[in-house]
């Protein structure tokens, strides 16, 4: 049994795949959102790192590695919200976050 | 079957349970912990597929930054994390069901067309084959061929990189900064303006009296 591209992209399907489902079950929950939204980045890191490697182009490792600063920065900034959001409000339940509708 | 196909199989069943884990587990600190496990087992794949550097990215900036600010963050919070996960069940069918088709769609693309062939490789890239960049023994390593290329014909990808991260940071402690009231602290203008005539007084003391009264 050889592992191929496919393989590495069928993975990669179900990582981004439990991502999604992630952010659907976890509505309430700002922080398990956040971790879905890092796990969707990782498959699409491991969908880039698969290309580069089966197809010998070496500038899809350089792209996952912009993706992963992006993560990087999007993780801090998204928990240093919270973190505000947290001190103003008292809890983090997104689904009362209507400050702006009322 | 080969080491290489067991190490791939033990690396992509771990990443997945512990992404399911990630997603279904009742405490956030655990949550986080199966994120840790989960970014461990895909650097694990990315080693096997030859990404040396971006697989010891991946543990340095995900494992050792990332994944313990979110640990930080959910053990500074004081929340109710029982209450958060109500409604769990509620969107399960539609989440799992949305989750289902999703996979079967993209596994669907990879069966359909998945490995394109060396001449279409040739095609794209008349000058190499397959592989010959990054898994020629006798060429570079991966991180000295990633560095060659980033380095030079990638060099402002690289800094706008740096650029994100400062800006990144800079937003992060904007937001998180708050200036407290009623607290003792230095004040460096003050303390170098000060004089010796300010603080200093030479006073004669006559013998036998002292200072006092």
């Amino acid at each position: 049994m050889e592992i191929g591209l496919g393989a590495y992209l069928t993975v990669a399907a179900i990582l981004f795949a439990i991502g999604m489902a992630g952010i659907f079950v976890n509505r309430k929950n700002v922080i398990v959102i956040l971790m879905s939204i890092e796990l969707m980045l990782l498959a699409v890191n491991i969908n880039l790192v698969a290309f580069s490697q089966f197809l010998g182009d070496l500038v899809g490792q350089v792209f996952a590695f912009m993706v992963l600063t992006v993560a990087a920065a999007e993780a801090a900034i998204g928990l240093a919200i919270l973190v505000a959001y947290f001190r103003n409000r008292g809890d983090i339940a997104v689904e009362d976050a209507n400050l702006m509708k009322n | 079957m080969t080491i290489g196909t067991i190490a791939f199989l033990v690396f992509a069943a771990a990443a997945i349970v512990s992404a399911l884990m990630v997603v279904a587990s009742r405490n956030p600190v655990h949550s986080v912990l199966f994120l840790i496990s989960t970014f461990i087992s895909a650097s694990g794949l990315f080693v096997l597929m030859g990404a040396e550097y971006l697989a010891m990215l991946l543990i340095v900036v995900y494992v050792g930054a990332v994944a313990v600010l979110f640990l930080f963050v959910v053990m500074m919070l004081d929340i109710d994390f029982v209450e958060l996960k109500q409604g769990f069940l509620q969107y399960l069918p539609i989440g799992g069901a949305l989750a289902a088709v999703v996979v079967v769609e993209l596994i669907l693309v990879v069966a359909a067309r998945s490995v394109p062939t060396d001449a279409e490789i040739a095609r794209a890239h008349p000058f190499m084959k397959a592989g010959e960049t990054v898994s020629d023994p006798a060429g570079p390593n991966n991180v000295e061929a990633l560095g060659l290329i980033l380095y030079t014909d990638y060099v402002h990808l690289f800094q706008i990189a740096g650029i994100i991260l400062l800006v990144a940071m800079i937003g992060a402690i904007v937001l998180t900064f708050r200036a407290r009231e009623g607290i003792r602290k230095q004040d460096p203008a003050f303390q170098v303006a000060r004089k010796r005539a300010d603080a200093v007084a030479l006073v004669k003391v006559k013998s036998g009296e002292g200072i006092g009264g």
